[in-house]
């Protein structure tokens, strides 16, 4: 008997040492529909993705296609069942051409000589642009294509299996309004070809113009499906957000002092537009927003990492120019970065090494020499203030937790003595312990007049641990909220631009 | 077998893997130096191990800037090159009649270290591969060399000069000293002083280093200049002892001490490694060429032996770091 659903995941679990990333979820999709999947991030959409294209296996829970039960082996094995995927993050070629980017590893060759028929490879794909109303060369390499273009290729080859289901990773995140039409009409396309879409979007208005069927996901649950109609953007948001058990955030009121930071029109590119907020001493402000909405790009911008292109900085009442890290740090700027893998940290180098680092002149005397006993003094010292768990000051941070990692980059930066401190995403992947303490060095901070910036896409983190809160989509400020009118529903509404 | 012996088992070859990934070059060595002494009766002697230090003195000098530079994940493939545009400078102005002893050494350095200076400078401001900028420059600072000397060796050098590398302090060849000299100058700047910090936090994580507040750029001139340096000393070292400016000296130099690093433990990647792991790979370089002409082997074959050596270093240090 023909099944209803062309694809059904049912009871999918998988863990991750520490986490458990999804929970008993289910996806059920028809053929010649769009299916949007929705939720927060970290929600599991990804993850749930993954499992789908073979990348992971799940730990329980069972996959049918046509009500067939499979087995998706790797990501090959997917595309083999039929299954393609347009990924977030693009890892195009950039020195091969566009044709060569959408045909590798199924080059059309000469008979059996595995000598490549360009001929044949440019002629197919040029097809393949005609069929999806596209203009584009099949022989430009990708290096020459602007991103946006770049995301029209990927789109193009994830169609080129010819699969019957298609996975869209956010696919307009970096393409502009006309892009966004085409991309529709491809959809609509696929779709009365009987083909099944899965479109993952935190754009509220492209989900409600093309979906037919949405589930929602939440903290790696399967939270509901519904049919588009009988939905509303409220509805959606509150089924997003839920109704959470509380979390104990440790926050206290502090009495704010004076305004130590205050930005206005602060401009980087596109990405950034038009930023202004001011920051008190003792004020934790919270920035929220959704991936991609521009809130590692204004903090990097205000740090000195990304150069402006319009808008002003004061510190104390005084205007200051901030072109490098070090500008930042002489101005007594904090970044915690969001990556401390990338950005945080020497993996190779010592706890103590790591801690000293920047203000390292502060422990040598002035030829240079560091005063060894002094530096370990105080390496030890943050070690027992921030209760970093470590075999002894000598230990390499590759080797420690994700949590005691991010307890070491703090640990580094407190000790510049800064005034602003800027967190981004705090206790992104750490465990619930290591949370409450980062929480908790975040009060004591307020508490000695530090002024915080935090930037955090969990929503509970944001609301249970800021005073105020600044919400950013697609580069601007879409949202400010007073700790008294603090409610999910409204950052989120503000974070998915639907105000 | 039992789940307790199959773990005791592991955890004894656990124990045996972090011993061996610790101190592998160092039993290596001296693995090498035992057989070495049981198999040639001529190799344990006062004056043969005095003869491979003063062997190792040129290589170990040139290493210990490439070990700097390696850590910070960059390479230097131009100290070859400086090492004879230094020794023809210095040459040229040793002459018995012509200025005192100190003139021709600040020559020497000073090359080295402007040629440093400039692939730092190139490296640093240009943001091109230490690759690129050293190859171009080990091209540029050999023709120099030769356009210099007019492709013709420099002798006929004060006999103070050629003191420099064929002296003895208490029966010991003074470029002994001066190795153990440039030594302890590299590990005390590596191991006791912030530039070697930053040296290490630019190597471990660059982005982090800049984020860090560090100039990164100035960390990297310093390096290229360091190596420069005390290429241009190896230069001046190996120009007194053979009482000789030759344009063709230093070739391969800078291969045979990369090699030295590399067996030495620090990796090519950067971030990490030391000048004592340098030290060890120099005198297993120079010990080995030692023992293979003692046992008559073919200076042929020595080359042969020699990367298989390099090949195995590395090959046993990913291992152990793999089984960590």
């Amino acid at each position: 008997m023909a099944s209803e659903w062309l694809l059904e995941m049912v009871g999918i679990s998988k863990s991750f040492p520490g986490v458990r990333a999804l929970d008993d979820v289910c996806l059920r999709v028809r053929a010649g529909s769009v299916h949007a999947l929705i939720g927060e991030n970290g929600a599991g959409k990804s993850t749930l993705m993954k499992v789908l294209n073979g990348m992971y296996r799940p730990d329980v829970g069972e996959i049918r296609l046509r009500g067939e039960p499979v087995q998706i082996n790797g990501l090959k094995g997917a595309l083999d069942l039929g299954i393609s995927m347009i990924y977030q993050e693009l890892n195009p070629i950039p020195a091969m051409t566009v044709a060569e980017n959408i045909f590798i590893g199924r080059e059309p060759v000469y008979g059996r000589s595995g000598v490549v028929n360009r001929r044949k490879m440019n002629a197919d794909a040029r097809q393949l642009f005609e069929t999806l109303g596209l203009a584009m060369n099949p022989s430009a390499r990708l290096s020459s294509l602007s991103v946006a273009e770049m995301q029209m290729v990927e789109i193009a080859k994830a169609i080129s299996f010819d699969s019957e289901i298609i996975v869209m990773d956010e696919p307009t995140s970096a393409i502009t309004d006309r892009e966004v039409e085409k991309l529709f009409e491809i959809i609509r396309t696929l779709k009365a070809a009987n083909k099944a879409v899965i479109y993952i979007s935190h754009k509220m208005n492209e989900l409600f113009q093309i979906a037919d069927e949405m589930t929602v996901m939440r903290d790696g649950r399967y939270i509901d499906t519904q049919l588009t109609d009988k939905l509303t953007t409220q509805s959606l948001i509150s089924m997003m957000v839920g109704r959470r058990i509380d979390e104990m955030f440790p926050k206290e009121d502090v009495p704010l002092g004076e305004v130590v930071l205050s930005v206005d029109g602060l401009t980087q590119g596109d990405r950034v537009r038009n930023v202004s907020f001011e920051l008190r001493r003792g004020e934790i402000l919270g920035i929220a927003g959704l991936m991609g909405a521009g809130r590692t790009e204004l903090v990097e911008t205000i740090f000195g990492i990304r150069k402006s292109s319009a808008g002003r900085i004061q510190i104390g009442g005084q205007p200051v120019s901030i072109a490098t890290p070090r500008d930042a740090i002489r101005n007594r700027i904090a970044l915690v970065s969001e990556d401390r893998k990338l950005m945080g940290l020497n993996l190779r180098a010592s706890v103590k090494d790591n801690i000293s680092l920047i203000n390292l002149a502060r422990y040598c005397n002035l030829g240079g020499v560091i005063r060894a006993r002094q530096e370990v003094e105080v390496a030890r010292r943050q070690i027992d203030r921030f209760k970093i768990k470590v075999s002894s000051y000598r230990q390499i941070v590759d080797t420690l937790s994700g949590g005691n990692q991010q307890k070491v980059v703090i640990a580094k930066w407190i000790l510049t003595n800064p005034d602003i401190i800027i967190l981004d995403e705090p206790t992104r992947g750490i465990d619930v312990g290591a949370k409450s303490e980062i929480h908790k060095i975040m009060v004591a901070l307020a508490r000695e007049g530090k002024a915080i910036i935090m930037i955090s896409s969990e929503l509970p983190e944001v609301l249970g641990m800021s005073d105020r809160i600044l919400v950013m989509h697609a580069g601007e400020v879409t949202g400010e909220y007073a700790r008294a009118d603090f409610s999910q529903e409204a950052v989120m509404a503000s974070a998915t631009g639907s105000h | 077998m039992s789940m307790a012996s199959l773990a005791s088992a592991d955890g004894y070859g656990n124990k045996v893997k972090q011993i061996a990934a610790r101190y592998g070059i160092y039993i290596a060595f001296v693995v090498m130096f035992v057989f070495l002494s049981l198999w040639s009766p001529w190799f344990l002697t006062f004056d043969n191990i005095l003869n491979i230090l003063r062997q190792c003195s040129i290589n170990g000098i040139i290493a210990v800037g490439a070990t700097l530079v390696i850590i910070t994940g960059g390479i230097d493939l131009s100290v070859g090159a400086i090492v004879a545009l230094a020794a023809v400078s210095a040459a040229s102005v040793a002459h018995p009649d012509s200025y005192p002893v100190i003139v021709p050494i600040l020559v020497g350095l000073a090359v080295g270290a402007l040629f440093g200076g400039i692939n730092g400078f190139i490296i640093a401001k240009g943001r091109i591969a230490p690759f690129i900028v050293t190859l171009g420059m080990m091209t540029i600072v050999r023709g120099g060399s030769l356009v210099m000397s007019d492709g013709r060796p420099v002798i006929n050098l004060s006999d103070e000069y050629n003191t420099i590398g064929g002296g003895y302090l208490w029966g010991v060849p003074l470029p002994v000293f001066l190795f153990i000299a440039v030594v302890l100058i590299g590990a005390f700047l590596l191991h006791f002083c912030k530039f070697g910090r930053h040296v290490y936090a630019v190597g471990g994580n660059e982005l982090a280093a800049v984020v860090s507040g560090l100039n990164v750029g100035r960390v990297k001139m310093g390096v290229y200049t360091l190596a420069g340096l005390f290429a241009g000393f190896a230069g001046i070292i190996l120009s007194s002892r053979v009482m000789t400016g030759s344009p063709a000296a230093g070739a391969g130099y800078e291969l045979d001490a990369i090699a030295a690093v590399v067996i030495g433990g620090t990796s090519l990647a950067g971030g990490t490694g030391a000048v004592l792991g340098t030290v060890i790979g120099t005198l297993i370089i120079g010990t080995m060429n030692n023992g293979l002409d003692l046992l008559n082997v073919s200076s042929y074959f020595q080359q042969i032996v020699k990367g298989i050596i390099i090949i195995s270093a590395v090959l046993l240090d990913q291992y152990t770091k793999n089984s960590r």
